[in-house]
């Protein structure tokens, strides 16, 4: 799950990371508002969940509460890669002298967390990670040890910061380990921490990924998820343990694991047609399950034929046999649809079905042909 | 013959008296698995399977009593950590975890602290294995593979079903399938059990289902062409992922240009190895 700058810093500032004076706004006024408490010269932050947001001219700076406002409602009235602006961020304007760039992520090569920091922080990270590798400096973290204090001077040393920041950059260092582990994040980052004309060290951006496995221990951070960014579908399939995930393409599908829906989608591109989706109904899925993620596949207007490829193990063939006959009474569906049932209960399934207006296949090529002849509008 | 478990192993059941763990147990024992002992705190005691399988309260006490050198794991993904823990303190070399969505930072933890314990880990969030035959230890359904001479490993579940099921369609079977789970932090990788089966004299031949995300399978690669004489085929899922989607699996993530189908398939095939377009081209290959 993506938190938000907002969101993110705040988690930050209760680990003792020193951030801009700020606050979320909502409406242009509310942005002029903020912006008269914080003495006029503030940054106007769109608050969305993609990067290049300064580079899309999400992020402007305003010299007093009238800008602010005007800034406030050309930004809460853009689109950044296809996602409206609902929130803005208004941070006092910082005055900076160097930008540095720290973060914390997995290294699940490594099976450790790293902590990784550069001089050359700020917008183009992704380019010297990518161009010039070594101004980047790393140290692994024993995840049963936590992160050591000559660990953070290493870092500090390494990029080069001056020794009279070492002292703060460490508690920041801290504060971010701390936000890291405390909040099961699988990313917390800082870019850019910048260095102030005054000698301050302060936490200007932040960014969190939390790991959607570990929200049961998290109700505050489930709490936080911004519904509003992500494709109603997803929200829906989330709602029954489903994983969904939505593509250009015409033939829905439904699988059972997750490695066998990414191998079904790519038995149907190799016999030309394109998928629709990946959808995986998890193990041991029963009738209500299958006839929710029915439902979300046709709800994509795009489908001109839906797959059903069942590997019986946990899951019961019959059970998703049954799912399917009741998706089909409740939502009764327009487009050719191609099932194949395989393993436990496999028989009884097929019985089930047999009545239904559906084409049937053995095996999975014979039934990714079926279903992109199907979309084709050929019936194989 | 087959690597990591036989008809010699002695299998604990940790949550035992669970919904899955009563359901794979009697399924397990039903394939002629030696299941010798079940843990659950609180229930220490009672028995299960109309009393042919005692219950203990601790893995320690289960040990001591029963002799048992495996644990096969079905407790709930918040309760699964501590259960490794536990398996790992009581001396059980082999712990294979089914468990699905255990959080990372446990995980990371787990494998840390396991590893300095010698003990070997399989899993999470795996289906684990399969001695054709002889054993199986977690949830592979026990009628889709037949005893043979192939060595079958595997990130995925349901799609590691798949494959077993071609391969018996045309009469092939395996020594052992290892299914080594999807997490991106995980026990035993995928160069364990290649080692494995190089030095097993019943395995003649491998499968390895892979999947996007990391770069496991390109660390394979290096591996079968330095060291393996056996041939090795190869399925990956998820050519046809877009970008950055996390498609279920935790572990199935592109990040920052490595981990693609594309970049492993090519690594596979210049060591040789040959890549099934999809899975039931698998057993054509092999022959």
């Amino acid at each position: 799950m993506k938190l938000h700058e907002y969101q993110s810093k705040q988690i930050f500032a209760q680990y003792g990371v020193p951030i801009p004076k700020g606050r979320v706004a909502a409406t242009a006024g509310e942005a002029r508002q903020i912006a008269e408490e914080l003495g006029g010269r503030v940054v106007i932050k769109s608050q969305v969940l993609v990067g290049g947001r300064g580079k899309a001219g999400g992020i402007r700076l305003a010299k007093n509460p009238e800008e602010a406002e005007e800034l406030a409602t050309q930004i809460l009235g853009m689109e950044i890669k296809g996602l409206p602006v609902r929130k803005v961020l208004v941070d006092e304007a910082a005055n900076i002298k160097q930008e540095i760039y720290l973060g914390i992520t997995n290294d699940r090569a490594a099976r450790k967390p790293v902590l990784m920091a550069s001089a050359a922080g700020g917008v183009d990270i992704e380019e010297v990670a990518r161009e010039t590798p070594e101004k980047i400096i790393r140290v692994h973290i024993d995840p049963l040890l936590g992160l050591r204090d000559y660990q953070a001077r290493y870092i500090a040393a390494g990029i080069d910061l001056p020794r009279e920041h070492w002292r703060d950059f460490g508690k920041i260092a801290h504060g971010l380990w701390q936000a890291y582990t405390r909040s099961d994040a699988t990313l917390a980052e800082i870019n850019p921490l910048v260095i102030t004309k005054d000698e301050r060290l302060l936490a200007l951006d932040g960014k969190m990924l939390i790991d959607d496995n570990a929200l049961f221990r998290h109700p505050d951070l489930a709490e936080m998820r911004d519904v509003d960014e992500e494709a109603p579908a997803e929200t829906e399939a989330r709602k029954y343990g489903i994983s969904y995930i939505q593509l250009d393409g015409n033939i829905g599908c439904m699988v059972n694991g997750a490695g066998l829906a990414m191998a079904t989608m790519d038995i149907i591109k190799l016999f030309g047609g394109e998928p629709a989706n990946f959808l995986d109904i998890g193990g041991g899925a029963g009738a209500e399950k299958v006839a929710a993620a029915l439902r979300i596949i046709l709800s994509d207007p795009n489908v001109k034929a839906v797959l059903f490829n069942i590997f019986g193990g946990i899951t019961r063939c019959d059970e998703v046999a049954k799912g399917i006959l009741t998706a089909l009474e409740e939502v009764k569906p327009q487009v050719p649809m191609v099932v194949r049932l395989v393993g436990t209960n496999a028989e009884e399934g097929r019985q089930l079905l047999s009545e239904a207006d559906m084409l049937t296949a053995e095996t999975l090529t014979e039934a990714a042909q079926k279903a992109v002849a199907a979309a084709k509008g050929g019936q194989a | 013959m087959s690597i990591l478990v036989d008809k010699n192993t002695r299998l604990l059941v940790q949550g035992i008296t669970g919904k899955e763990g009563l359901f794979h147990t009697t399924q397990m024992v039903a394939y002629g698995t030696n299941v010798v002992a079940g843990v659950t705190p609180g229930k220490g005691g009672e028995w299960v399977l109309d009393g042919k399988i005692p219950v203990f309260d601790s893995v320690k006490i289960a040990v001591e009593a029963t002799g048992a050198n495996a644990s096969v794991i079905f407790v709930p993904a918040r309760f699964a950590p501590d259960a490794m823990y536990e398996a790992a303190d009581a001396g059980i070399p082999l712990i294979v975890c089914i468990t699905e969505g255990i959080p990372i930072q446990d995980m990371m933890r787990v494998r840390n602290y396991l590893d300095q314990k010698g003990v070997r880990l399989v899993g999470p969030n795996c289906p684990g294995l399969l001695t054709p035959g002889e054993a199986k230890v977690g949830i592979i359904p026990g009628n889709i593979a037949i005893p043979g001479n192939v060595g079958v490993v595997s990130r995925s579940g349901t799609l590691t079903y798949e494959v077993l099921y071609a391969l018996k369609q045309e009469g092939m079977g395996a020594t052992t399938c290892v299914g080594i789970g999807g997490d991106p932090v995980n026990g035993t990788s995928f160069i364990d059990v290649l080692e494995m089966f190089e030095a097993d004299p019943h395995t003649e031949k491998v499968v390895l289902i892979g999947e996007i995300g990391g770069t496991d399978e390109e660390k394979a690669a290096a591996f079968i062409a330095s060291r393996m004489t056996k041939p090795v085929v190869a399925f990956i899922a998820g050519q046809t992922a877009p970008p950055g989607k996390r498609m279920g699996h935790a572990g199935a993530i592109i990040e920052g240009g490595e981990g693609t189908a594309a970049e492993k398939i090519k690594a596979l095939e210049e060591a040789g190895v040959r890549v099934a377009k999809h899975p039931e081209e698998i057993p054509s290959l092999l022959k």
